[in-house]
């Protein structure tokens, strides 16, 4: 079986220098990979190609084995903030790009909205919103179209530390309801080996992938779970080690 | 006592904590409104009724500042119909040209906002043209035209272009990155862009601009009828110089400025009510 999604980066640079070199990742249907490494390694950039918002590296990126050019709606983005479009009520955000949130629509924003726990909320305006319910409807804006893959950028680094822990919680059960692999970027290493079937630790000046986790801790996870405290001392030693920290 | 004394001190911190910590989880509290309408209405009255006192006592001479009941007078003299044929004129002027100054700063203005092309083909020029004071085209216009409805309505087109013009494209260069980012990860480009993220980002700043358009229609409007008319506030008020009739005059002041004040209301109104989204700290008062 081929694997969902392939990056090869051989080189990314900006003015200053290389951000990401010869970094080879990859990502199985459904899989949770998660990233983390020091501010400024690459993580965010290497989001950032696989979305297809950044079209200038040297490399390429197969989705299902096709090379991707550009952007395609077949993968979804939760950035660090919601970005919600303020003048759209919340229905009509999660169908965003693909009209408004009526007629064929309707059922899909409806099915959304009860998985995130916001059915009540529809019509509200996202300046009536707190921050992790705004959150909440922007990943399910990213997952409206279905993607195999969705990428997230320190998505939750904006919210108190309970709220975190609740959306960390619904972001895996939306993800398995809708069968789509996360690929995401965190600076919170309980976060990662609590989410990650995987994680990556990258290094910097240039970004490189350092070492990489598989946290077998079967689901659904404690967070008080012994192994997984193990595990988050091995990638913070790793990080210790690279002078991340 | 210890006990008292940490519970104090823990007590005195606890509700600086809770301020100084990001309140983000919480939704925004309901907006305070605004005060009551009347109230704007406190100061008018009170400088009409001041002057009407002021005349009458003497401490004015009436013929240079006839008090408020002589110029309602005046104008209830003039009749419904001229006063009609008068209002009329300047509103359907002000509308057209108004409307055509709007939408062609519109067109333009969201052209250069989104090509940098065609800011660097159109905006020198434009840039020159405003520095050109608007009221020195009348002249030109006169001849040009003649003395006709033409040059009245470009003149007043021309007045509401610049600020429409000037804020659409200051607003499409602020509209937010990050929510262009957001309509590209969804797959919009071109005029899907513009229609789904530029125009409904930029129309807070748009709004300003058609306000500042309407101020400057009105004026051009007075500068043109001063000059040449037959009909219209502006005439009235320069007739009302050569005959001598400051009632007149004034009365087609109040008239100008009830007219601009409405039209300003209006469009504020279509403004709250697009913008209801709005969550900007005026969105509480405007």
């Amino acid at each position: 079986m081929t694997a969902l999604l392939e990056v090869h980066i051989d080189r990314k640079a900006y003015a200053h220098g290389p951000v990401l070199e010869r970094l080879a990742l990859e990502l199985a249907r459904g899989e949770v990979v998660v990233l983390v490494g020091a501010s400024g390694c690459g993580k965010s950039t290497l989001l950032r190609i696989v979305s297809g918002l950044d079209a200038d590296y040297e490399g390429r990126v197969r989705l299902d084995g096709q090379a991707r050019h550009g952007i395609r709606p077949d993968i979804g983005m939760v950035f660090q903030e919601p970005r919600l479009l303020p003048w759209l009520s919340v229905a009509d955000n999660i169908a965003f790009g693909h009209g408004p949130a009526t007629g064929a629509n309707a059922a899909r924003v409806r099915q959304l909205l009860e998985q995130i726990g916001l059915a009540g909320h529809a019509s509200a305006l996202p300046k009536q919103l707190s921050g992790g319910q705004a959150q909440r409807v922007a990943i399910a804006r990213a997952l409206f179209a279905q993607p195999p893959l969705l990428l997230l950028d320190e998505p939750f680094s904006a919210v108190d530390a309970f709220t975190r822990m609740k959306l960390q919680d619904l972001l895996l059960d939306v993800a398995a309801r809708n069968r789509t692999a996360l690929l995401l970027v965190t600076h919170d290493i309980d976060e990662a080996v609590y989410l990650g079937d995987r994680v990556l630790v990258l290094d910097r000046d240039p970004g490189r992938l350092r070492r990489a986790y598989r946290v077998t801790v079967p689901r659904p996870r404690d967070r008080r779970d012994a192994r997984l405290a193990q595990v988050k001392s091995e990638v913070l030693t790793e990080l210790y080690d690279s002078h991340a920290l | 006592m210890t006990d008292l004394i940490l519970a104090h001190g823990f007590d005195r911190h606890a509700p600086a904590e809770r301020s100084a910590a990001p309140a983000r989880d919480r939704p925004p509290a309901p907006h305070p409104g605004r005060g009551p309408a009347w109230l704007g209405l406190v100061i008018p009255l009170l400088a009409l009724a001041g002057l009407e006192l002021a005349v009458r006592a003497g401490a004015v001479p009436a013929h240079l500042l006839p008090p408020p009941s002589e110029v309602a007078g005046a104008l209830h003299a003039l009749g419904a119909a001229e006063l009609w044929r008068h209002v009329g004129a300047s509103v359907a002027r002000v509308a057209i040209g108004f409307g055509l100054g709007a939408v062609l700063a519109v067109l333009v203005g969201a052209w250069v906002g989104l090509s940098p092309r065609a800011a660097a083909l159109l905006d020198p020029s434009i840039q020159g043209l405003r520095a050109i004071p608007s009221l020195a085209w009348v002249p030109l216009l006169l001849l040009w035209m003649g003395i006709d409805e033409a040059p009245k309505i470009t003149l007043i087109a021309i007045g509401a272009f610049f600020p429409v013009y000037l804020n659409l494209t200051a607003a499409i260069v602020h509209v937010d990155r990050r929510l262009v980012e957001v309509g590209r990860v969804h797959g919009l480009r071109g005029w899907g862009l513009v229609r789904h993220v530029f125009l409904p980002a930029a129309l807070p700043e748009l709004f300003t601009g058609l306000r500042g358009g309407l101020g400057l229609a009105w004026m051009f409007l007075v500068a043109a009828e001063l000059i040449a008319a037959t009909r219209g506030l502006g005439y009235l008020l320069s007739d009302g110089r050569e005959t001598g009739r400051a009632d007149i005059m004034l009365g087609a002041i109040a008239l100008l400025g009830l007219l601009g004040k409405i039209s300003d209301s209006a469009l504020a109104l279509i403004e709250r009510r697009a913008l209801h989204w709005h969550d900007g700290f005026g969105s509480t008062r405007a």
